[in-house]
C-alpha cells in the first residue's frame, strides 16, 4: 500500500532533493518547460487543423483547451521547486531595493542597531566569561576555596603550613587539598643568563597544585614530589604567554634548565594557554612562572598559604563546612608551639571556587547587563518609532499593494523581512564592533577583573547575539507592521488624507514611544550618575599617601644575608639617587600599599594580658629612612634614621588605628611596646594608609626599620618623590642603579598612581561602561524626540501656515512646538525618576559614599535630560517658525 | 509541502497519467492529455496545462522518466515513460482505488431507511 512508511519516507526525501536541485536550475528548467508547452500547443493546433479548422481558430481552440499558459507554468514551478524560498528571495530583493532608496533611514537604523547589539554582545561576553562560564579547570564545580567566613580579601584568609598539612591528613571531605604561597610580589624572580636580567613574576604552589585543579601541562609533566623537598632539584613551570614571549615557543626547552636568580631550574613543563593563574586568583596580575613550594622553607613564616580543596564526589559544600567546624580548632599554627593549638577556631569555611573568584562581581555585572538591556530596549523603541514614521510615509504604497490583492499576512511579512534585514546588517556590524572591543578588553591587563584576559567572542556569544537580533527585529518590526496592514485603503489612497483620525492615532502612539524612551534613558542616566559620583568619592578617599609624583622600582642587591651590609648598600643608593636632579627624597620599603597582603602578630603592651583574638593582625612594612616622606605620608613624631640599627633601641612607627587600639585616648609617641619578643619604642604615628583596597577601612599597620636584624625585609622597593613627573626620571634613576649594581634587572619604573588606578580599576570599568550606555541612551532618546516633533511639524505645515496667516507670530509658533516637546519630555522624566528610585535601591550596595536617592544626581540628570530634550525640540520648532504661510497654503 | 487540500484531485490525475503511460508506452504531454480526454469520453474537464505539474511531480518521485524525442510529425517533444517503480506504484494505487470505489459504491447505494435496498 502507499503508506508503507520506509518507502514513502524515501520518496519524500528524493522529492525534496529534486526540489532543491530544481531550485538551483531554475533557468534551464524554465526554458525546457517553455519548449514543452510550445510543442504541446503546436501539436494541438496541428490536430485541430487536420480536423478542418482554420489556422487561427485551431490555435485559439488549442489555447482554450490548454488553459492559462502562465498559470500552468506557475503551477509546474510550484510543484517543481521551493516556492517559499522564492517568495523569500523576492521579499529580500524588494527590501534591498526599498532600503536602498531610503538610504538615510537605513543608515541610521543600522548604526543604532549595531551600537545596541554590539554593546549587548560585549557585556554578554564579559558576563559569560566572569559569571557563567565554568572556571578553566577540570570539573570546577567540586573545587572550593577554604578561608575564614569573614575574611577581608587575602589578609587573614591564609593558613600556616602545619595547619595545611593537618587538613590534608585529617579531612574526609576532599579528594585532596592544595595551596599556594599567597604573598609573592611582582617581579620576585630574575631570569638570568640571557643578557640583562629580566624580572619575572613567580608563584610558589604546592606540589599537587595542578593535579588538584585538574590542569595538565601543555608540554612536559607535573612537578615531582622530590622537587618540593628542601634541597630537592629546583623545577619551574612556565606560563604559556611567558614561554611564547621569552622562548619563542621552543618545545625543546622542556627538560632543560633555565637560570632563575642565577641558579639553574629544570623546566618541568609549559602550562596550557587556558591556564592563567592571575586571571583566577589575582586579577590584573600577570604570572610568568610557577615553582614548587618547599613547605619547610615557610613553615614558621606565618599564615602564608591560600588553600583550595577538591570535594570528593557526592560531598556537599555544607558537609565540608560542618566538617571544618570540628576539624579546624584542632590545628596548630605551629606544632613547635603547643599553645598555638586552637588558633584556627572558627577559621574554617568553604565557598565554591567560582564564587570566590567572581561572586563579588555578580551584582555589578548584573547591573551592567540590565543597563545594556535597557539600551537594547531603547534601540527597539527608537526603531519602532522610525519604522512607524516610515510606514506612515509609505501608507499609500501599502494601500495600493493591498488594493492589488496583497494579503495582510503578506504585508506584515514584507515589513518583518525589512526589519530582519536591518537587524541582521546591524548585528553584523555590531559583532564587528564587539569583536574589536573584546580584543581591546582582553589585552587590558591593568583592569583587576578576574578572567577578563580570556574574554572573547565565542559560540555562546554568537548564539546570544542571534537571539537578540531576531527578537529586536520582531519587536520593532511587528508593531508598525500590524499598524500598517490595518490601514484603511480608501482613506490612505485619497489625496491629502491629513489630519484624519488615523494620523492622530499614529502620532499618539509615537508620542508614547518617545515618552517611554525618555523614561528609560532617565533611569540609565541616574544609575550612571550615581556610579560616577561614587567613583569620584572613591578617588577622593584619603589614601594616607600622595601617589602623584611618586614612583617605585624594585631593586636588586646582594647583601650576603648581613644586615650591616644591606644598610650600607641601601644608604649608598638612597644618597646617590637623592643627588639626582629633580629627586626630592628617596626611601625603601619591602612592600607597597594596595599591592599585596602581609599580616604579622601585632605589637602589644608589656605585662598586659590579652584575650586570644583581642589583637588583630598588623599589616607590616619594613622600611628605610625617607620612605614615609617619599610616599607623602603624614607623620607625627620622627622618621627613622640610618642610625636606627642594631646598636640603637628597637623602634616602630604605627598607624593611627594601631596607636588608638593600643593606647586609647593617649598619645602613643614615645610609648614602649613589644613586637614578637623585642621591646620597641613608638617613635611616630602616621595617618592610616589604604593597605589592601581603597574602599575598605584600614587595619592595624606598623613600620619597622630595615636596619635592624630582627626584621628581615622581603626584597626592597625604591620609592622616589620628585618635583617633575616621575616618567621623566626613569632613565636617570635606572642608570644610577645599574652603575651601583650591574646585575640590576631591567624592571619597570612604576608611577605610584598606577597602583591606585589598578585598585580602583574595576569600579572605573563598570562606571565607564554604564556611563557610555547612559550617553547612548541620551542620544537615542533625543533622536526619538527630534523625529516625532519634526514629523508633526511637517504634517502640520498647512495648519501652521493658516495660523500664521491669521496673525500668529513666529515666536508663538516656536513656543507652541517647544512646549509640546517639553510636555512630552517632562512626562518621560517624571516616569523615569520614579523608576530610577526603584533601580537606585537595587544598586545601593554598589555605591560608595553616595545615597541611592542622592538629590544632586537626580536633579542634575533630570536637568540634563530636559535640556537635551529641549534642544531636540528646538530644531523643528525653528523650522516651524520659518514657515512661509503663502507657500504652505499654496502647496497643499 | 502545503498542497494537502488537493490531495485527492492530485492523486487522481497522477494515477491517470501513470495508467495512461503504462497502457500506451512512451508519450508526450499533449498525447497523454488527449488520451485521458478520449478514454474518459471527454467527461473529465481537464485544463491540459495542469498535466505538467503532475508530470514533474511523478518525475521527481522517480515513477516516470522523461526524454526529448521527435513526435510523429517530427516535432521536438519531451516523451515520458513509466519506470519500474512507477509500475509498482501504479499497482498499489490501482488496488487502493478499486477498494475505495467499491466501498464508496456500497455506502452510496445505502437506502434512506439505513437498510439495503
Amino acid at each position: 500500500m502507499r503508506d508503507e512508511p520506509r518507502r514513502s519516507w524515501l520518496d519524500s526525501l528524493r522529492r525534496t532533493m529534486a526540489r532543491v536541485g530544481a531550485f538551483f536550475r531554475k533557468e534551464p528548467l524554465d526554458r525546457e518547460l517553455e519548449e514543452e508547452v510550445a510543442a504541446h500547443i503546436a501539436m494541438a493546433t496541428e490536430d485541430n487543423i487536420r480536423n478542418g479548422m482554420s489556422p487561427e481558430e485551431a490555435r485559439r481552440k488549442a489555447m482554450v483547451k490548454f488553459g492559462g499558459v502562465e498559470q500552468a507554468k506557475e503551477r509546474q514551478r510550484e510543484s517543481r521547486g521551493l516556492p517559499w524560498l522564492e517568495t523569500l528571495l523576492q521579499d529580500l530583493r524588494y527590501t534591498v531595493r526599498t532600503l536602498g532608496r531610503d538610504r538615510g533611514f537605513a543608515t541610521i537604523a543600522i548604526l543604532i542597531l549595531a551600537l545596541g547589539i554590539g554593546a549587548n554582545v560585549v557585556v554578554f561576553s564579559v558576563v559569560n566569561t566572569i559569571l557563567l562560564r565554568p572556571l578553566p579547570f577540570y570539573d570546577p564545580s567540586r573545587l572550593v576555596w577554604i578561608a575564614p567566613e569573614k575574611a577581608n580579601g587575602l589578609s587573614g584568609s591564609t593558613y600556616s603550613v602545619d595547619a595545611y598539612e593537618d587538613l590534608r591528613a585529617m579531612n574526609r571531605s576532599y579528594e585532596d587539598v592544595t595551596g599556594y604561597f599567597a604573598f609573592s610580589t611582582e617581579d620576585n624572580y630574575k631570569l638570568t643568563g640571557r643578557g640583562v636580567p629580566l624580572p619575572v613574576t613567580g608563584i610558589m604552589v604546592a606540589e599537587n597544585f595542578f593535579h588538584v585543579l585538574g590542569v595538565n601541562p601543555f608540554l612536559g609533566r607535573q612537578f615531582r614530589s622530590e622537587e618540593a623537598l628542601k634541597g630537592g632539584p629546583p623545577a619551574v613551570m612556565l606560563s604559556y604567554p611567558f614561554w611564547m614571549k621569552q622562548f619563542g615557543g621552543d618545545r625543546s626547552l622542556v627538560g632543560k634548565a633555565i637560570a632563575l636568580d642565577g641558579k639553574p631550574a629544570t623546566v618541568a613543563g609549559v602550562l596550557p594557554e587556558s591556564f592563567d593563574f592571575g586571571a583566577a586568583f589575582s586579577p590584573g596580575a600577570k604570572v610568568d612562572i610557577l615553582t614548587p613550594l618547599v613547605m619547610d622553607d615557610i613553615r614558621y613564616e606565618g599564615n602564608t598559604l591560600a588553600m583550595i580543596g577538591r570535594l570528593k564526589p557526592g560531598v556537599t559544600l555544607e558537609q565540608s563546612r560542618s566538617e571544618a567546624k570540628t576539624l579546624f580548632p584542632q590545628f596548630y599554627w605551629g606544632k613547635k608551639y603547643p599553645e598555638s593549638k586552637g588558633n584556627y577556631k572558627d577559621a574554617g569555611y568553604t565557598v565554591f571556587l567560582k564564587e570566590y573568584v567572581s561572586g563579588k562581581l555578580r551584582r555589578s555585572l548584573v547591573v551592567l547587563w540590565c543597563a545594556v538591556g535597557l539600551i537594547l530596549l531603547i534601540v527597539c523603541v527608537n526603531l519602532s518609532n522610525l519604522m512607524l514614521a516610515r510606514s506612515a510615509a509609505r501608507s499609500k504604497e501599502f494601500a495600493l499593494r493591498s488594493a492589488l490583492g496583497a494579503g495582510r499576512a503578506r504585508l506584515i511579512r514584507q515589513l518583518l523581512t525589512e526589519s530582519l534585514v536591518l537587524a541582521a546588517t546591524g548585528a553584523a556590524l555590531g559583532l564587528g564592533l564587539a569583536y574589536a572591543m573584546l580584543r581591546y578588553l582582553a589585552h587590558q591587563g591593568s583592569i583587576a577583573l578576574p578572567l577578563l584576559s580570556s574574554v572573547k567572542l565565542d559560540g555562546t556569544a554568537l548564539g546570544w547575539s542571534l537571539l537578540i537580533t531576531v527578537s529586536t527585529a520582531v519587536l520593532f518590526g511587528l508593531m508598525p507592521g500590524i499598524k500598517a496592514s490595518r490601514a484603511n485603503v480608501q482613506e490612505a489612497l485619497k489625496d491629502g488624507g491629513h489630519g484624519t483620525t488615523e494620523g492622530r492615532q499614529h502620532e499618539k502612539m509615537r508620542t508614547m514611544l518617545v515618552v517611554s524612551e525618555v523614561a528609560l534613558a532617565c533611569i540609565l542616566l541616574v544609575g550612571a550618575g550615581l556610579l560616577m559620583r561614587s567613583f569620584l568619592r572613591v578617588l577622593d578617599v584619603d589614601l594616607g599617601f600622595q601617589p602623584s609624583t611618586a614612583a617605585a622600582v624594585r631593586i636588586d642587591y646582594d647583601d650576603g644575608g648581613k644586615t650591616d651590609k644591606r644598610t650600607a648598600i641601601l644608604e649608598n643608593i638612597a644618597h646617590r639617587v637623592e643627588g639626582l636632579p629633580g629627586i626630592e627624597v628617596a626611601g625603601f620599603s619591602d612592600n607597597l600599599p594596595l599591592d599585596r597582603n602581609r599580616s604579622w602578630g601585632s605589637p602589644f603592651i608589656k605585662g598586659k594580658a590579652y584575650k586570644p583574638g583581642e589583637l588583630p593582625g598588623s599589616f607590616v612594612y619594613i622600611v628605610s629612612p625617607g620612605y614615609l616622606r617619599a610616599m607623602g605620608m603624614r607623620l607625627r613624631g620622627r622618621d627613622f634614621t640610618w642610625q636606627d640599627n642594631d646598636k640603637g633601641e628597637g623602634v616602630v612607627v604605627l598607624n593611627q588605628t594601631a596607636a588608638k587600639g593600643l593606647w586609647p585616648g593617649e598619645d602613643a609617641v614615645g610609648k614602649m611596646a613589644v613586637i614578637g619578643k623585642k621591646d620597641v619604642r613608638v617613635i611616630g604615628v602616621i595617618a592610616d594608609v589604604s593597605d589592601t583596597n581603597v574602599e575598605g577601612k584600614s587595619g592595624w599597620q606598623m613600620y619597622l626599620p630595615m636596619m635592624q636584624s630582627d626584621w628581615g625585609p622581603d626584597g626592597a622597593v625604591l620609592v622616589v618623590r620628585s618635583k617633575v613627573p616621575p616618567a621623566q626620571l626613569a632613565s636617570s634613576v635606572m642608570r644610577t642603579l645599574r652603575e651601583i649594581n650591574p646585575n640590576q634587572a631591567a624592571v619597570e619604573f612604576r608611577p605610584m598612581q598606577r597602583l591606585v588606578d589598578h585598585a580602583v580599576s574595576p569600579r572605573q570599568f563598570f562606571m565607564l561602561l554604564v556611563g557610555v550606555f547612559a550617553a547612548l541612551g541620551l542620544v537615542l532618546a533625543s533622536l526619538g524626540i527630534y523625529g516625532v516633533i519634526s514629523y508633526s511639524v511637517t504634517r502640520r505645515t498647512q495648519e501652521i501656515g493658516v495660523r500664521m496667516a491669521l496673525g500668529a507670530s513666529p515666536g508663538n509658533v516656536q513656543m507652541g512646538v517647544i512646549s509640546k516637546t517639553m510636555r512630552m519630555a517632562s512626562i518621560g522624566i517624571a516616569v523615569g525618576v520614579v523608576g530610577s528610585v526603584a533601580v537606585a535601591h537595587l544598586i545601593a550596595s554598589l555605591l560608595f559614599g553616595t545615597t541611592p536617592t542622592d538629590p544632586m544626581t537626580f536633579v542634575a540628570m533630570a536637568v540634563l535630560l530636559g535640556v537635551v530634550a529641549g534642544l531636540a525640540g528646538y530644531l523643528p520648532a525653528r523650522r516651524a517658525s520659518r514657515i512661509n504661510p503663502m507657500v504652505a497654503l499654496r502647496n497643499e | 509541502m502545503g498542497d494537502a487540500k488537493l490531495d485527492l484531485l492530485q492523486g487522481t490525475l497522477d494515477l491517470m497519467v501513470l495508467q495512461t503511460l503504462a497502457a500506451i508506452g512512451d508519450m508526450h504531454g499533449y498525447g497523454i492529455a488527449r488520451r485521458i480526454e478520449q478514454v474518459s469520453g471527454d467527461e473529465v474537464l481537464l485544463n491540459q496545462g495542469t498535466i505538467y505539474a503532475a508530470l514533474v511531480r511523478l518525475q521527481q518521485r522517480g515513477w516516470i522518466d522523461a526524454e526529448w524525442g521527435a513526435s510523429e510529425n517530427n516535432r521536438k517533444a519531451k516523451f515520458y515513460s513509466i519506470t519500474k517503480r512507477g509500475r509498482k506504484q501504479l499497482a498499489e494505487d490501482t488496488a487502493y482505488w478499486q477498494r475505495l470505489s467499491s466501498v464508496m459504491g456500497r455506502v452510496l447505494a445505502m437506502g434512506e431507511g439505513g437498510g439495503e435496498r
